[in-house]
C-alpha cells in the first residue's frame, strides 16, 4: 500500500501529460484492488502499460517547444549532482578562484568515467530550497567562470580532457556580478577555451542560458540531451521585449528554435543524447548511462587527434558559426561538413532498466 | 486596424509654443536647452556640462577618422533569416528592413579601412541605430573579417562598441557569434596584433560579455552605461535599487575593468599616439 501511495507522490506529471496520469491511476487502482480482493488483474495492468507506452511515444515524439522548456525545468529532471553521483568515479572537488571566492553554482573537479580521467566542470542549481539558494539556482557569479578557467588549465597542464555540464537560466545579474567583471570574466573564458590545448567536450543536460552557458560551452563536441534547451533569451523574456506580453512565452520558445531537434539542424550543435521513454526525469540511470557513453566515445575520439588539428579543426567551427546565416556564407565558406549526417546519439548496448534510486 | 487619431487637439487660450524641431536640444546631463548646432560643432558633447550625447555610426567614423579615409568594406553582408522569425504580426525581415532606413550601413556593424592622424587602422563601428546594435550573425562575421584584415595587412583593430546585446531573432546563432569573436581575436592575439575597445554609450549584453572586453587596451567614453545585464534587468531581479554611477565607465574604471576614460575630443590623439607606443 504505502509503496503505491509513494510511487504516485513521487510522479510530477506536466499539464500536457493527462494520458498518462490517468493511466496511472487506473494501474494504481487495479493494484489496489487486486491487494484487496485477490483478483489477478496482471493482465489488464499490462496492457494498461503498453497503452501507456503509447501515449509517452506520442507526447514526446511530438513536443512543442515550450513543452521541451517545461521538460527541462521539470523539478524531478537529473542535476548535474546526479550526474557526478552516477557517473564519476573517484571524483575530487577542487574549489575556488584563488581570487574571490568558491562559486558554489559551478562545481569543478577531476573524476574518471569509464576508463577516462577527465576534467568535470558543471552548473548545479540544487535540488531542495536549501541547496537552490546556496548554488543561487545555478546561476554563476564571475568567480564561477574564473575558476572553471582555473581548473581549465589545470587540465591543459597536464593534458586531462575537459568534461562540461550546462543547467542554467543564464549568469546572475546582480550588483557584485557587476562590481567584479561578469562580463570580462565569460569574455575571457570564451577566448582562452578557444585555444585550450585539451579536448573539450560540452553537453547541455537543462537549461541552456544564453552567454551564461556559453561562457563554459566553448568545446569540440557540444551535445544537448534530447528534451534540453539552449537559449538566446528565456522565452518568458523574449515574450515580454518583442511580443510585448510575457504569457507568448509558448509562441516564443517555437520562433526562438531553442530544441535540441532545432539546433542540430541548424548545424550548431554536433549530437542529441536521446532521453529514455517519458523523459530524464523518468529514469535517471538511463539518462546517465546515455550521457556517459557519448563522453567515453567522444573523449576516446578527440584524444586520437593530434592537438594542433583539434585545435584548427575547433577553430574553423567557432568561425564558421553563423557564417551561413550571412549573405557571405551563401558565396564562400560554406563549411565543410555540410554532409555531416544528423546524430541521435543512443548508446550502442541495450540500455539496462535500474530501478530509480531511493534517495531522489 | 485602429482608426487613426485626429491631430485635434482642441482649443486653447494658451499662446502656441513656438518652438521648431530640432533646433533646440535638451541635455539629458545637466536639464539645459542647448542650441542644437551648438552641440553638434562640439562632437555632440554638450558645451556645458561635457555630456557625450549618443551618436550615429556614420557621425562617429566623421569625428574618429582622418577626413574622408574610411574605406568601408563588407557592406554587402547582411542576414537570411536563418529562424524564420515571425512574432506580433510583424517578422524580422521587416524589422531589419526598417532599421536600414535609420542607420548608416546595412547592419549594426560597419567596418573598413581607416587612417587616424595619418596611421593606418582596420576599424570597425557598432551602429546603435540598427536594432539596439545588436549582435547577430552578421556583426560576428563582420567583426572576423576586420580581425582576418588587420593580420593579413597587421594593422592595429579599433572597434567602437554600442549594443545592447544579442539578436534576439537569430537565436543561439547570436549567442554563438560570442565565441566565434572571441575566438577570432585569440588568434589576432597570436599574431601580435593591437586590439583597442571603446565602449561607448550603452555597451551592455553579449557584446560586452565577448570582444568588447577582450581588447588589449579598453578605452571608455565619459558617463558610458557598460555592463553584462542592463539595470532593468537587474532591478527586476534583485529588487534593490541600483546604487548611483552603477555601470558607469567610471564604476568600471574603479572596479579595475578599463584601462582609461577619454573624451570625444581626446579620442584622435589617444588612440593615435597608443598606437605608437605598441610600435604599430
Ligand atoms: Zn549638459
Amino acid at each position: 500500500m504505502s509503496q503505491i501511495n509513494n510511487n504516485s507522490v513521487r510522479t510530477n506529471y506536466l499539464d500536457f501529460e493527462g494520458g498518462i496520469s490517468q493511466i496511472d491511476a487506473q494501474i494504481a487502482e487495479l493494484k489496489k484492488l487486486s491487494m484487496q480482493k485477490g483478483i489477478d488483474y496482471s493482465a489488464e495492468i499490462r496492457d494498461l502499460q503498453r497503452r501507456q507506452v503509447e501515449e509517452f511515444k506520442r507526447i514526446y515524439d511530438n513536443l512543442s517547444a515550450w513543452q521541451t522548456v517545461q521538460v527541462a525545468r521539470h523539478p524531478q529532471r537529473p542535476l548535474f549532482c546526479d550526474y557526478l553521483n552516477l557517473m564519476i568515479k573517484d571524483f575530487r572537488e577542487l574549489h575556488g578562484d584563488r581570487n574571490f571566492g568558491d562559486d558554489k553554482a559551478i562545481i569543478c573537479g577531476l573524476g574518471q568515467i569509464g576508463r577516462e580521467r577527465v576534467m568535470i566542470i558543471g552548473q548545479e542549481k540544487g535540488r531542495d530550497t536549501k541547496e537552490k539558494l546556496a548554488r543561487n539556482f545555478g546561476m554563476s557569479h564571475p568567480e564561477g567562470y574564473r575558476k572553471a578557467l582555473l581548473k581549465m588549465r589545470f587540465a591543459e597542464k597536464f593534458g586531462i580532457p575537459v568534461v562540461t555540464f550546462i543547467d542554467t537560466p543564464g549568469a546572475y545579474p546582480g550588483i557584485g556580478a557587476e562590481e567584479r567583471g561578469q562580463a570580462q570574466a565569460i569574455a575571457k573564458n570564451l577566448m582562452e577555451m578557444s585555444r585550450l590545448r585539451v579536448p573539450i567536450i560540452s553537453i547541455v543536460i537543462g537549461e541552456g542560458g544564453s552567454g551564461g552557458a556559453l561562457g563554459i560551452s566553448v568545446a569540440d563536441k557540444l551535445a544537448m540531451l534530447e528534451f534540453s534547451y539552449y537559449s538566446v533569451i528565456s522565452p518568458e523574456g523574449c515574450a515580454a521585449i518583442l511580443w510585448r506580453d510575457g504569457s507568448a512565452a509558448p509562441q516564443a520558445a517555437d520562433a526562438l528554435k531553442l530544441t535540441s531537434k532545432d539546433l542540430l539542424k541548424l548545424d550548431l550543435i554536433d549530437a542529441v543524447i536521446a532521453e529514455p521513454l517519458g523523459a530524464a526525469h523518468r529514469n535517471i540511470h538511463d539518462t546517465v548511462y546515455n550521457v556517459e557513453q557519448y563522453i567515453i566515445k567522444t573523449v576516446r575520439e578527440l584524444k586520437r587527434m593530434k592537438i594542433d588539428n583539434l585545435l584548427d579543426a575547433r577553430y574553423k567551427k567557432l568561425r564558421l558559426i553563423g557564417t551561413n546565416a550571412t549573405t557571405s556564407g551563401l558565396k564562400k565558406n560554406r563549411p565543410d561538413n555540410t554532409a555531416k549526417p544528423a546524430i541521435k546519439f543512443t548508446a550502442a548496448k541495450p540500455i539496462t532498466v535500474l530501478p530509480r534510486p531511493a534517495t531522489v | 486596424m485602429a482608426k487613426a487619431k485626429s491631430q485635434w487637439q482642441g482649443f486653447s487660450l494658451k499662446p502656441k509654443k513656438e518652438m521648431p524641431e530640432g533646433l533646440w536640444t535638451k541635455c539629458p546631463g545637466c536639464k539645459k536647452m542647448l542650441y542644437t548646432k551648438s552641440v553638434s560643432e562640439n562632437l555632440d558633447v554638450c558645451p556645458e556640462c561635457g555630456y557625450h550625447f549618443r551618436i550615429t555610426a556614420a557621425a562617429r567614423i566623421k569625428y574618429f577618422a582622418d577626413e574622408g579615409s574610411f574605406e568601408e568594406i563588407a557592406r554587402e553582408i547582411v542576414s537570411t533569416d536563418p529562424l524564420d522569425f515571425v512574432y506580433r504580426g510583424t517578422d524580422y525581415k521587416s524589422r531589419m528592413a526598417a532599421a536600414e532606413q535609420k542607420s548608416a550601413g546595412k547592419e549594426a556593424m560597419l567596418i573598413g579601412k581607416a587612417f587616424v592622424k595619418g596611421r593606418g587602422i582596420m576599424l570597425g563601428v557598432m551602429d546603435f541605430d540598427y536594432l539596439g546594435g545588436s549582435m547577430g550573425a552578421v556583426v560576428g562575421e563582420k567583426f572576423c573579417c576586420a580581425v582576418e584584415q588587420a593580420m593579413s595587412d597587421s594593422l592595429p583593430l579599433i572597434v567602437f562598441s554600442s549594443a545592447g546585446g544579442a539578436r534576439m531573432h537569430e537565436g543561439v546563432i547570436s549567442v554563438m557569434q560570442m565565441a566565434k569573436t572571441s575566438a577570432a581575436l585569440a588568434k589576432f592575439d597570436e599574431n601580435k596584433g593591437l586590439f583597442i575597445s571603446v565602449l561607448t554609450d550603452p555597451t551592455t549584453g553579449g557584446v560586452t560579455a565577448s570582444f568588447a572586453m577582450l581588447g588589449d587596451i579598453i578605452i571608455a567614453e565619459p558617463h558610458a552605461l557598460i555592463g553584462f545585464a542592463g539595470p532593468r534587468v537587474i532591478e527586476q531581479t534583485i529588487r534593490v535599487e541600483l546604487p548611483e554611477g552603477f555601470q558607469t565607465a567610471e564604476f568600471l574604471l574603479e572596479h579595475g575593468f578599463i584601462d582609461q576614460i577619454v573624451a570625444r575630443k581626446d579620442l584622435r590623439s589617444e588612440v593615435a599616439r597608443l598606437i605608437d607606443y605598441c610600435g604599430k
